[in-house]
């Protein structure tokens, strides 16, 4: 069985297409972030936010905020009321976005006053179902180190590949990797999703995802530079993504079936992550083929197929004489030996 | 043949023993807290509160050396946590001030002279080495005190760029309000002579001295009487000493128990040093009032009225559980330093219960969609990729079992990339045989290609990869080094099934039939 028989698409003449596409998408999120700021979970941007569990029936969101304006202290202009979970677990999240000194008093109080708002309310008996404080101080710790890590390993990445292959490759996965955290903070962004350690872990879960995509890709290329030397790396590249193709499709497709179940059957606690690994495989994905793909063409333009070669010279060049053979003709249908 | 009986032996011990490591799930597998439920802190350690009162210390060690030496009229002040300044040395003192000042010139350095004032600076190192001691002391304070509450897999580590914070996991907490409690509390105890009250407020007590607090004391909350339960006690004003006689550290031991009048109260022991100062200062201020500070706040004012040496009693209105934790807090030491809260979080167990079965639900739903989809797309082929799926999954679990990593939501994640990663392997490898075959290559030809060639490509992967999930442990915190962690093992655990397992089972088939078809 196979989706594809022996494809052909010329991937490689869309590369500006995909790339318009890319920036027009990564500019709005940006203009998104720069006018609106990156909505912050309550982990980063510190604050007070408590999930109650009605016994009874779930009160509306309206009167929620109801009893916090004329209960809670100072209003309920900034407060943010939700409901959380499925219907049946009738649960209200409430936050609270920033708390006052770090001290072990104040900490707790804004929970507490919450709690007290809700209850003179009288909308119901209720228990906390959790409740989470954070100070502003490690939040912005969190942030930072987070924000390190993931661009250490990235450069780290970059040099790992470097070595296995060569620099514009490695640019290649790495700014399509960066192109894919772009593209998921946006649509994160225009789903108003707030960051939070779970998004987090889904953001470095594609990430991932994406190089272990690109990699693949770039392999193939490696080995088809061997075999058709003479090529134009832009045929070499697309021949490459044709003969992945259909691992391509499926291993995007499986993977996108199980974050589907995820955000379907994950509950609350993970559809976050799953909206942001759901978008991540999609643009990962697209990436491979369109951005990482084309940064390599794009570099190595006019050089030819030739650079690998004097180092794999004595591979056995004629791997696949039909594929290189063909390939040169320009036959459609010439991209694998059958 | 033999080759390949001997690896299926390693695949069975393998699986076997990762079996019995994680079998039954419920009893071997340490849930994290998102998962199970529970209270995560995250504290400061006032450190410079913990320097603040060594310097103190220090201070009043030159001061009764001083005066003993002859120095009159000399005042002191601290300037702040780690210095302290004394004024009205008379020039032609100088030289008894330093020899009185020689005891702790190992850890101060002692500048100015002129005009008869003199700074004691703490040395930088000392200083340092001080505060890592007040957190490390903390932590194992806290650990002490939540390991007598008895929550089970109780977590506390330092954390924090600064290294003076703590996170105190403790997970399955039913009664939080206690827990937190026993922790929060400093229970800093500390016995210090009353000279003034109590007296009703603090004007009061100052009357005498023009609203000011003389030099070294300070005043002090506290209560008076015993009070019927249920009534909250008056509170009165004490001006007491600004330096202990002893503090929680001279404590040996500690216990509860009802005190002679039936009602509860703390009988306490102490360590030699501490026995010998405290029959000192009773021997000496026989008929005055001694007054137990317990975190700051003058919990009762006894009457001295004899010398006492080792054993003594805390009394004030106390319930008996009251008591009992204040007994636990005083016996697990008291904290070197005040804390402070920087993060808490109480997962209720319903939420924690709701996460873990959705979790759970959806990755079974998401492996059972996927290997659907590779039988069908590979059929009996496909039935190798299930089962490197599913080993897949053992060993993960098994080395988590074994290294006794907790899971965690964001550990669910790096499961969901290990799984996508799983089946990438053994898509790469089937399509690539599938090219083999295409191309006229014989089976066995086609399988050991498909898999040789494919194999590099994997160690690209898996390195990259590997290569971000150590960053990540390193740098990371707590639930992105849960990720890491998962990550890391599943990628070993991959290579493995998806090229060893996979290829064993390939051979397995190729050695019962010598067909040149194959089901893929």
């Amino acid at each position: 069985m196979q989706i594809f028989h022996n494809p052909n698409y010329n991937f490689v003449k869309y590369r500006w297409h995909a790339l318009v596409v890319s920036w027009v998408l990564i500019l709005a999120g940006l203009v998104m972030i720069w006018t609106t700021g990156i909505p912050l979970g309550v982990e980063f941007s510190g604050g007070t936010q408590v999930v109650l569990q009605f016994d009874q029936q779930r009160p509306s969101i309206d009167q929620v905020r109801t009893a916090l304006d004329k209960h809670f202290p100072g209003g309920g202009q900034n407060v943010v009321v939700q409901t959380y979970g499925t219907e049946v677990q009738r649960e209200i999240l409430v936050r609270v976005p920033h708390t006052g000194k770090e001290s072990g008093t104040e900490l707790t109080r804004t929970a507490d006053e919450i709690q007290a708002a809700v209850r003179a309310g009288g909308l119901g008996a209720f228990k906390v179902a959790g409740t989470e404080v954070v100070g502003p101080v490690v939040g912005q710790e969190l942030a930072s180190k987070g924000t390190w890590a993931f661009l250490l390993s990235l450069f780290f990445i970059l040099l790992y590949l470097w070595f296995r292959f060569e620099l514009s490759f490695a640019v290649g996965a790495t700014v399509a990797t960066l192109h894919d955290i772009l593209i998921t903070m946006a649509l994160l962004m225009f789903f108003r999703y707030e960051m939070s350690l779970n998004i987090i872990a889904a953001l470095l879960t594609m990430t991932g995802y994406s190089t272990n995509d690109t990699i693949v890709i770039f392999d193939r290329v490696r080995e088809n530079l061997r075999g058709m030397r003479r090529d134009n790396i832009k045929d070499i590249v697309n021949v490459a993504v044709n003969q992945t193709l259909n691992r391509t499709i499926i291993t995007g497709g499986t993977a996108l079936l199980s974050v589907i179940a995820l955000y379907f059957f994950g509950g609350e606690v993970l559809r976050g992550f799953a909206f942001t690994m759901i978008v991540g495989i999609i643009t990962g994905t697209y990436s491979s083929v369109f951005i990482a793909a084309a940064i390599v063409t794009f570099w190595r333009h006019g050089k030819g197929g030739a650079r690998i070669v004097a180092a794999s010279a004595a591979m056995p060049a004629a791997q696949r004489p039909t594929t290189t053979a063909r390939q040169r003709k320009g036959s459609r249908n010439g991209a694998r030996a059958s | 043949m033999n080759n390949l009986r001997w690896r299926i032996l390693l695949i069975v011990v393998i699986i076997g023993a990762c079996l019995w490591a994680i079998i039954p799930p419920d009893k071997k597998i340490r849930l994290g807290l998102d998962l199970k439920g529970g209270v995560h802190l995250v504290l400061r350690v006032q450190t410079d509160e913990a320097l603040r009162l060594e310097t103190e210390t220090s201070a009043e060690r030159v001061r009764e050396d001083i005066e003993k030496a002859g120095i009159t009229g000399a005042t002191f002040k601290t300037l702040g946590p780690t210095s302290f300044q004394v004024t009205g040395v008379p020039p032609a003192q100088d030289a008894l001030l330093r020899q009185a000042s020689a005891g702790i010139q190992a850890s101060y350095n002692r500048e100015g002279g002129t005009g008869g004032t003199y700074t004691f600076v703490m040395k930088p190192n000392i200083a340092n080495d001080l505060a890592a001691a007040a957190v490390t002391q903390a932590q194992q304070t806290i650990e002490r005190r939540v390991n007598e509450l008895g929550v089970a897999e109780p977590m506390i580590a330092k954390q924090g760029a600064a290294g003076d914070q703590l996170l105190v996991q403790l997970p399955g907490v039913t009664d939080i309000e206690r827990a937190k409690s026993v922790i929060q509390s400093t229970a800093l105890l500390e016995l210090k002579l009353v000279e003034q009250g109590p007296a009703g407020s603090r004007e009061n007590l100052l009357q005498a001295t023009n609203g000011q607090e003389p030099p070294n004391t300070e005043v002090l909350p506290g209560v008076e009487g015993r009070v019927a339960a249920g009534e909250r006690p008056a509170t009165v004003y004490y001006l007491v000493r600004k330096v202990p006689i002893i503090t929680g550290r001279d404590l040996r031991s500690a216990k509860e128990g009802p005190d002679s009048f039936n009602q509860p109260a703390i009988h306490f022991s102490l360590k030699p040093d501490g026995a010998t100062k405290f029959a000192r200062a009773t021997s000496e201020n026989i008929n005055r009032r001694l007054g137990i500070v317990l975190d700051r706040t003058v919990v009762s004012a006894p009457n001295i009225e004899s010398r006492i040496a080792d054993e003594g009693q805390i009394t004030g209105s106390f319930t008996m559980q009251e008591a009992e934790d204040l007994a636990l807090k005083l016996r697990s030491g008291a904290l070197p330093a005040p804390l402070t809260y920087l993060q808490q979080q109480t997962i209720g167990p319903t939420l924690g219960a709701d996460s873990i079965r959705a979790g759970v639900i959806a990755s079974l739903a998401s492996l059972t969609l996927v290997a659907l989809f590779m039988l069908f797309y590979y059929k009996l082929s496909g039935v190798n990729s299930v089962v490197a799926l599913v080993f897949n999954l053992i060993i993960l679990l098994g080395a988590m079992a074994y290294i006794g990593a907790t899971m965690t939501l964001p550990g669910i994640a790096g499961f969901v990339l290990t799984m996508g990663v799983g089946v990438d392997s053994n898509v790469l490898i089937f399509e690539r045989i599938k090219e083999e075959l295409a191309a006229q290559r014989g089976v066995r030809a086609s399988i050991n290609t498909g898999f040789s060639r494919v194999f590099l490509t994997l160690v690209d992967t898996h390195l990259s990869a590997l290569i971000s999930a150590a960053f990540l442990f390193q740098f990371g915190t707590g639930p992105i080094r849960g990720f890491a962690t998962t990550l890391f093992f599943g990628l070993v655990s991959n290579l493995f099934t998806a090229t060893f397992v996979s290829k064993t089972m390939f051979e397995v088939v190729l050695a019962e039939r010598h067909s040149d078809t194959l089901s893929i």
